[in-house]
């Protein structure tokens, strides 16, 4: 073992990493999966989504963001954390309107695949029925903000990797919703179907047009293996 | 017109160097100049800020006092904290909305007056309280309303109405921060000591931050001096937003001179040039004394060029005014906004003393820390910890308010006990305390006996009295009403969770939960605490769950007794679909009662016939 080479644990597991990486990103290179959905591999973390807290030597915290340190605890798979993570997992459901059973992205729909998981069989949280705009302005792409759990992910790869900032949040609170870099909508943009922006949304929310539907059921992506199974698996 | 707001926008844009990082400083000016921050200007200030239209949008989105449609030339805010709430602040606005002829959150016709609320304006000493275009008129009675608008409409200047008075209220003062000051006294005799030994004495004292984290201050300058970067800078965080906090107002006030000398004496300890103040929107009011006061001592020598005559000792101090949001008064969200973005905290590690403003060391303190860093340079830190108790050295701002007969500011030592202060303040017959605002902790009468002190009760400073009678739970949800409202809605814990909160504490004040719905909703807090990004909401269920431990019998005589209760209320659901249907729906019996007075009836079958036409 090197110098450079951080020691700590994941549930009691020894785990190995170097400096400067994150928790999730160590528990990932060990085959170990954090429950996640604001976190993408190609984007600077941001801790939206808090599905992925883990407790850290006791004390809760965003593994997407949170450094690596020698000796470690890191507790991720227990009872209380799931219990907590299935609980935002329903906030996130209720804040919107998620019609599973017939969205366009089921299947190859990240929050529908944490909700089965994590064993999410129905929400328990009454329903905040709020209603948020349609953006159906750009050609190939729409936003369907009823679906947005407010990730960050298009806001960041637009502005990071395709350079564009396009995407941003606007207003507080429960009000907090996802806008333009236009005057009226995305039609106006610089936005194009093949930006880095347009496909790494983990729901329905943005999607692209006139492909709807088109896997079948059973070749989608989540429909025989668990998300994270993946990364469980690269490592074995 | 759009050449008129160009030309507006552009001169604006011009005397902060179309710097993006002051784009609050220009959304303030162009939004007191014209009114409100329409789409057009925000394009127009995005092009000359060279930024994009979205970043402008988000920014002016999050804070409550830029307005995105037309307002008033005149926009009266209502402040609703919960003690401005027991004062009479509902009584107010209803009085406002009778007078204007408009509901909250709307323009009279002849589009003179807007009537908002506030969610806290740091006045709870003198509530109910209004501002008018940033004046504060406190006090008020709705006999007052008719005369206050009358002028308002006559184009008369605001700060002459008589309601125009903000007390100090400043019942006791004490050693530390209230104390008689000389300006300058403790940056003199600081400058005698290296930087080194500065920090020394601040060891010796064991002050802690006052801001109600309570972390070492020496630690944090110490970490602050050795962290490497291209410059280094102090802020001073007077964002006091805790409802019932107004303490830190009193030294704005009365001492800024104190905290002047404190942040320069921090400038030379960390080796930074440029501090500044970020005076909550609220206080917007006290920023022409505060500059003045800033002017002053420039002209002493004791900020600028060559400090007290040592050479290559420079450091001066800029106020920042921010735009209404409790958010910002963490430290990491405070930042953000005063690069001009949206006040989100950000992830730490790193903590601000490595990679703060702009990405350097930042010294972050309150208005009260700074000022007891002046006083151990004036007096020693050994004086400092003669003060106070183990663990809590000097003393406390406290800012009492709600029912008691003497509300103001107190300078009290750490250690003194809840009944000490309550029978200082005339209060003796509380209900119940609610000891660092919202975020901390409600106590009753059995732990009186208690200390505050960071060993014992922590306080930010806020304590807020509930006497007999008071419906306390109704307060506990206009607590949670306040961390809705002033949620960023960064992650979703917070976001959603504070919203479901309140939907939930409504079915429990509304005896419409049973105790399988109480324990949900503990559930609840308990996920928000935990799950949480920042302290906002680590601590926004605590008005909840400490009310739960110390008064379980208010929310035991709320409870229905069976294990479900319908919260659907079937005839109002239908009712539309009847009307639409041309029926009507039948008078049901009465529902069973419970004992208390609550219907606890399950089956809404009703008992006669049914639907008839």
């Amino acid at each position: 073992m090197s110098d450079n080479t951080i020691t700590f644990t994941i549930d009691g597991k020894e785990v190995q990493g170097v400096p400067g990486q994150k928790i999730m990103e160590a528990a990932d290179a060990a085959g170990v999966y954090i429950p996640r959905l604001c976190h993408h591999k190609d984007l600077p973390p941001r801790g939206h989504c808090r599905l992925c807290v883990v407790k850290v030597d006791g004390r809760p915290k965003s593994s997407c963001t949170i450094p690596i340190e020698d000796g470690m605890q890191v507790e991720n798979d227990t009872e209380e954390l799931n219990e907590h993570r299935r609980m935002v997992l329903e906030m996130m459901f209720v804040e919107g309107n998620h019609f599973c059973p017939s969205c366009e992205s089921s299947g190859n729909c990240e929050l529908q695949a944490e909700g089965y998981r994590l064993g999410m069989i129905t929400p328990t949280l009454p329903y905040i029925e709020s209603h948020r705009e349609m953006d159906a302005t750009h050609p190939d792409i729409f936003v369907n903000r009823d679906l947005c759990i407010l990730c960050g992910r298009c806001v960041r790869a637009s502005a990071i990797q395709d350079g564009k900032t396009v995407f941003a949040f606007e207003g507080r609170g429960i009000h907090k919703v996802i806008t333009v870099n236009a005057e009226h909508g995305l039609g106006e943009t610089l936005m194009d179907v093949a930006d880095a922006a347009a496909s790494v949304c983990p729901t329905g929310c943005l999607h692209t047009k006139r492909l709807g539907y088109t896997i079948p059921v059973g070749q989608r992506k989540y429909d025989h293996r668990p998300i994270g199974s993946d990364i469980e698996q690269a490592a074995h | 017109m759009p050449k008129e707001t160009a030309a507006v926008i552009e001169q604006i844009a011009r005397q902060y160097d179309h710097d993006p990082t002051r784009l609050m400083d220009v959304a303030r000016a162009v939004h007191g100049r014209l009114g409100h921050l329409s789409e057009l200007s925000i394009g127009l200030i995005a092009q000359s800020l060279g930024i994009h239209r979205a970043q402008v949008r988000d920014m002016v989105s999050f804070y409550a006092f830029f307005s995105r449609s037309p307002q008033g030339k005149n926009v009266i805010r209502v402040c609703t904290a919960v003690v401005e709430r027991m004062q009479g602040a509902d009584e107010l606005i209803e009085a406002f909305e009778k007078e204007l002829g408009v509901f909250l959150g709307e323009t009279t016709e002849d589009g003179k007056i807007t009537l908002e609320k506030a969610s806290c304006i740091g006045l709870s000493d003198q509530a109910p309280s209004v501002l008018v275009n940033g004046i504060a008129l406190t006090s008020l009675q709705p006999e007052d309303v008719p005369g206050i608008v009358a002028a308002i409409r006559a184009g008369e200047e605001i700060d002459t109405l008589p309601q125009a008075r903000v007390r100090k209220n400043l019942r006791q003062s004490g050693p530390i921060l209230l104390g008689p000051y000389d300006s300058g006294d403790a940056l003199r005799k600081a400058i005698r000591k290296s930087p080194a030994e500065i920090i020394i004495e601040l060891y010796a004292s064991q002050v802690r931050g006052c801001g109600g984290a309570g972390f070492p201050t020496a630690a944090k300058w110490e970490k602050c001096r050795v962290s490497e970067g291209s410059a280094h800078y102090v802020i001073c965080n007077a964002d006091e937003g805790e409802p019932g906090t107004f303490k830190d107002r009193v030294i704005l006030m009365d001492n800024p001179e104190l905290m002047f000398d404190g942040m320069t004496i921090a400038g030379y300890t960390i080796g930074a040039e440029e501090g500044m103040i970020y005076l909550r929107g609220e206080y917007d009011y006290l920023r022409g004394d505060l500059e003045r006061a800033l002017a002053n001592h420039r002209q002493l020598g004791l900020l600028g060029r060559n400090i007290c005559g040592l050479e290559g000792f420079n450091f001066d101090i800029r106020i920042q005014a921010a735009a209404g949001a409790y958010i910002c008064g963490e430290e990491s969200a405070l930042i953000e906004s005063l690069e001009g973005k949206r006040g989100a905290p950000r992830d730490r590690p790193p903590f601000p003393v490595e990679k703060g403003y702009k990405e350097q060391p930042t010294l972050v303190n309150n208005v009260e820390t700074f000022c007891c860093a002046a006083r151990i340079l004036e007096n020693g830190g050994e004086w400092f910890s003669r003060l106070g108790t183990v663990e809590s050295k000097g003393t406390k701002l406290l800012s009492i308010s709600g029912d008691c007969q003497l509300p103001g500011v107190y300078e009290v030592e750490y250690g003194i006990t809840v009944e000490k202060l309550l029978r200082q303040v005339g209060a003796e017959d509380a209900q119940a305390v609610q000891i660092g605002g919202p975020s901390g902790s409600c106590i009753g009468p059995k732990d009186f006996s208690r200390r505050i002190a960071f060993e014992d009760l922590a306080t930010g400073g806020s304590i807020i009295i509930f006497g007999p009678g008071r419906d306390l739970l109704e307060y506990m949800y206009q607590f949670g009403e306040f961390f809705a409202e002033e949620s960023c809605g960064w992650c979703v814990p917070c976001r959603v969770g504070t919203t479901l909160l309140l939907k939930e504490m409504r079915a429990v004040l509304d005896g419409h939960a049973t105790h399988t719905e109480l324990q949900a909703m503990q559930k609840l807090c308990g996920t928000i605490k935990t799950m949480s990004q920042c302290g906002l909401g680590q601590t926004a269920p605590n008005p909840i769950l400490s009310t739960l431990k110390q008064f379980p019998e208010l929310y035991e005589a709320r409870l229905q007794s069976g294990d479900y209760f319908p919260r659907l209320d079937l005839a109002k659901a239908v009712r539309a679909g009847c009307a639409s249907a041309g029926r009507e729906m039948v008078q049901l019996e009465p529902h069973a009662s419970n004992g208390n007075g609550k219907p606890c009836d399950p089956d809404p079958t009703p008992k006669s016939e049914g639907v008839q036409r």
